[in-house]
């Protein structure tokens, strides 16, 4: 079969192309083969004479006590993001799921809070659990500093991973609704007839056939909370990486190192380790996660 | 990196369609000026834009604002590298040897004498000139929006709680903040971890040093030594107010920061900017008395000035050279004393000229209702001549060593972490600093 049926040419189907070879050279290669090179040299901010120095700027970044405490805390985030994200959502989508009278509106709710910019829901939020006004004020009337993340790291970490939760859930909801629904109604029904219970249906039936959607979201979520923009953002107007480094989450080391200190070499040596980190991350989820994922 | 590329886009088209369109009527030089201030203060920016542009008909400058000081600093980066870099740029004192060393500007003694204006350089209060100036005291760029912290105290509340002195020294700070306690004021001083006024003014009004080498002036090998001198005693002391509930922290992620503390009338004083005593006696409830004083300083202190804060105009390099005469021009037109006055009278900031000074001094500015007081941020600016210690600071990467300093506060205040070893590690954190950005710039020596 002759699959270039619908071009005799080579240089029109390239012509096509050129405009999103043009845009991915420009603004993903290009950046990337800058950030290979700053990575070895010291780049003075305004440019000019750039010194070669090998692998000094790892050799700076890994003697950082700060810098193995940023991965840590970059762990937490993105397994704590990403397992609250696909929770929240799995728990709302069979809830919509159930199509119960008026459900419908609920749809369009739950995926709203997507829509918001991530800074935004952090200056939000940053309100809404301040320690002193807001939500948690009369707790801490009660119990004083029972809620303090200006005080506490963890308190600090949780308060970002809600945001960041609040904001993904209905990302995940999306995904989840539409595997759900993909699920055959003639299971389900036999099931009930059989006399289970919704939540026995879910575990046993819903679940286990959502699994290749659940793999899904668990790598997509996972890069997205090592490496998203919206992690930035949420912790920059929340937390601002603190208190004492509390929430200093790498992707906010790495920005705050090359545009508040100007140091694009350093930041550049910490990107390049970050990819290889998400690279290791996504090898393993697909050579020992995926294994468990049935597809049929 | 995602905001440069299309600032640097957006100029770019902007350059298209300025080249683009056909010359109209008058042959004026267009040129760009980019500033960090942003909200009523960039509005200002913008006023004076206008009274530039119609005072004239050879120059046109167009304004933008860049939404705040660091990323003004970045976009002029990604401007300059990409070179489509403004011909004027506002960077704040602590880009100042960012810059210096950057080699990307016109100094300003310089441009001011390749196109022809006299300036009297001397005019410049020493305390806010040599900020920016060379070792010898030249002119890099133009000091603008200048202002110094001050101490700020509710006269209503201290004349309940029966205090009858005006805090001088902090052992009156003390002792006013007993008094107000007792009176029944839940937050008698309010503090942040801003190390400008904590750390930096205290230091220079207390000639102690931040750093070797004068502060950096002498050479890019300067070492921080700010945790071997008093300022560590007022740390230790600040501890103690803060642990007996006399001094509070207000911070924005507590929901409250120190200005709207001292408006809202929470708490009784505080020390910030004089560029905040506008906010200030527009937001206090009308009929609340209120006083500023310079910032207090340890009994038996011979007091020294205090640094300047704000920002500076920079002149970037490899515009064309008609360009340069409208920025001169603009920047001879700013430091007239008619607009030195404007400029203070619908800002904060104060004036960095003397003769700008007296002609606000001879007007009666001074005495007026809203803006008594602000004479004392000169006062505290010139109250002696600058000795090493408080001639400014030039450290590289500042910026990043500010942060570090503010988070070993947190870290003390917020989290009862000892304050000289926390001071001892911040110290090596930002000598790493120091010693990065003294590798970056090899074989390159202050001027």
């Amino acid at each position: 079969m002759d699959k270039r049926a619908a071009f005799r040419s080579w240089w029109l189907p390239s012509l096509f192309a050129l405009p999103q070879i043009i845009l991915i050279l420009l603004f993903f290669y290009w950046p990337a083969v800058a950030v290979l090179r700053w990575a070895f040299t010291l780049e003075p901010p305004f440019g000019g004479a750039a010194e070669f120095v090998g692998l000094a700027n790892f050799q700076e970044v890994f003697a950082d006590p700060l810098y193995w405490n940023s991965v840590g805390i970059s762990l937490a985030f993105a397994l704590c993001g990403t397992l609250s994200t696909i929770f929240i959502g799995l728990v709302l989508a069979l809830a919509v799921d159930r199509q119960l009278p008026g459900s419908a509106p609920f749809r369009f709710l739950y995926i709203l809070p997507y829509a918001i910019a991530g800074p935004a829901a952090g200056m939000a939020f940053r309100f809404i659990l301040s320690p002193e006004r807001g939500l948690m004020a009369s707790v801490n009337a009660a119990f004083p500093d029972f809620w303090n993340p200006a005080k506490y790291g963890s308190h600090a970490l949780i308060l970002v991973i809600v945001v960041f939760a609040w904001k993904w859930a209905g990302y995940t909801f999306i995904f989840l609704l539409a595997g759900l629904q993909s699920v055959p109604r003639s299971l389900i029904e036999a099931a009930a007839m059989d006399g289970c219970g919704p939540i026995r249906r879910a575990v046993d039936i819903q679940i286990p056939l959502l699994a290749p959607t659940l793999f899904f979201l668990l790598v997509i979520m996972m890069t997205e909370g090592f490496v998203g923009a919206d992690t930035y953002g949420i912790v920059a107007r929340t937390t601002d990486g603190g208190p004492n480094h509390g929430t200093d989450v790498m992707v906010y080391r790495i920005v705050e190192e090359a545009f508040r200190g100007l140091n694009y070499s350093g930041a550049s040596a910490q990107s390049l380790v970050l990819i290889g980190l998400i690279m290791v991350f996504t090898f393993i989820q697909f050579h020992f996660i995926e294994r468990q994922v049935h597809y049929k | 990196m995602r905001v440069s590329v299309t600032t640097s886009v957006f100029i770019g088209l902007m350059a298209s369609v300025a080249f683009g369109a056909p010359a109209a009527a008058a042959e004026k030089t267009k040129f760009e000026f980019w500033y960090g201030l942003s909200g009523d203060l960039g509005e200002r920016v913008q006023d004076a834009c206008k009274k530039f542009n119609d005072s004239q008909s050879e120059f046109e400058i167009v304004c933008t604002s860049q939404n705040g000081y660091d990323t003004t600093l970045q976009n002029t980066i990604a401007a300059y590298r990409a070179k489509k870099q403004p011909a004027i740029t506002q960077i704040y004192d602590a880009g100042t040897l960012d810059m210096m060393l950057s080699g990307a500007f016109v100094p300003a003694k310089k441009l001011m004498a390749d196109n022809g204006y006299t300036i009297d350089w001397n005019n410049y209060f020493g305390g806010i000139a040599n900020y920016y100036a060379t070792a010898k005291g030249e002119l890099n760029s133009f000091p603008f929006n200048s202002s110094t912290a001050m101490f700020y105290y509710n006269v209503d509340a201290f004349q309940k709680a029966g205090i009858d002195f005006k805090p001088d020294t902090w052992e009156q700070v003390e002792e006013a903040a007993r008094k107000l306690k007792a009176a029944g004021f839940e937050c008698p001083l309010a503090f942040n971890f801003d190390t400008w006024p904590l750390m930096e003014q205290f230091s220079a009004i207390h000639n102690q040093p931040l750093a070797t080498k004068a502060n950096g002036y002498n050479g890019l090998d300067a070492e921080l030594v700010v945790n071997k001198t008093k300022f560590v005693d007022h740390v230790k002391f600040f501890k103690k107010m803060a642990d007996e509930k006399l001094f509070v922290v207000k911070t924005k992620q507590l929901g409250m920061d120190i200005v709207p503390a001292f408006t809202s009338e929470t708490c009784q004083m505080i020390q910030t900017s004089v560029a905040d005593h506008g906010t200030i006696g527009k937001t206090l409830p009308e009929g609340v008395k209120w006083e500023v004083a310079m910032l207090p300083v340890w009994k038996g202190t011979e007091r020294q000035n205090s640094l300047v804060g704000g920002a500076s105009l920079w002149v970037l390099a490899g515009r064309p050279e008609a360009e340069y005469k409208g920025a001169a021009a603009f920047l001879n037109y700013l430091g007239t004393p008619e607009m030195a006055e404007w400029w203070s009278t619908v800002t904060g900031y104060i004036p960095v000229t003397k003769t700008g000074f007296d002609a606000m001094k001879a007007n009666g500015f001074y005495d007026k209702a809203p803006y008594k007081g602000r004479e004392l941020a000169i006062q505290s600016l010139s109250f002696t001549p600058t000795s090493e210690n408080t001639r400014g600071i030039r450290l590289g990467g500042f910026t990043q060593i500010r942060k570090e300093f503010a988070t070993a506060l947190e870290a003390i205040f917020m989290q009862n972490a000892d304050v000289q070893a926390e001071l001892d590690k911040t110290v090596e954190r930002g000598n790493a600093v120091l010693r990065r950005f003294e590798k970056t710039y090899a074989g390159q020596t202050l001027n």
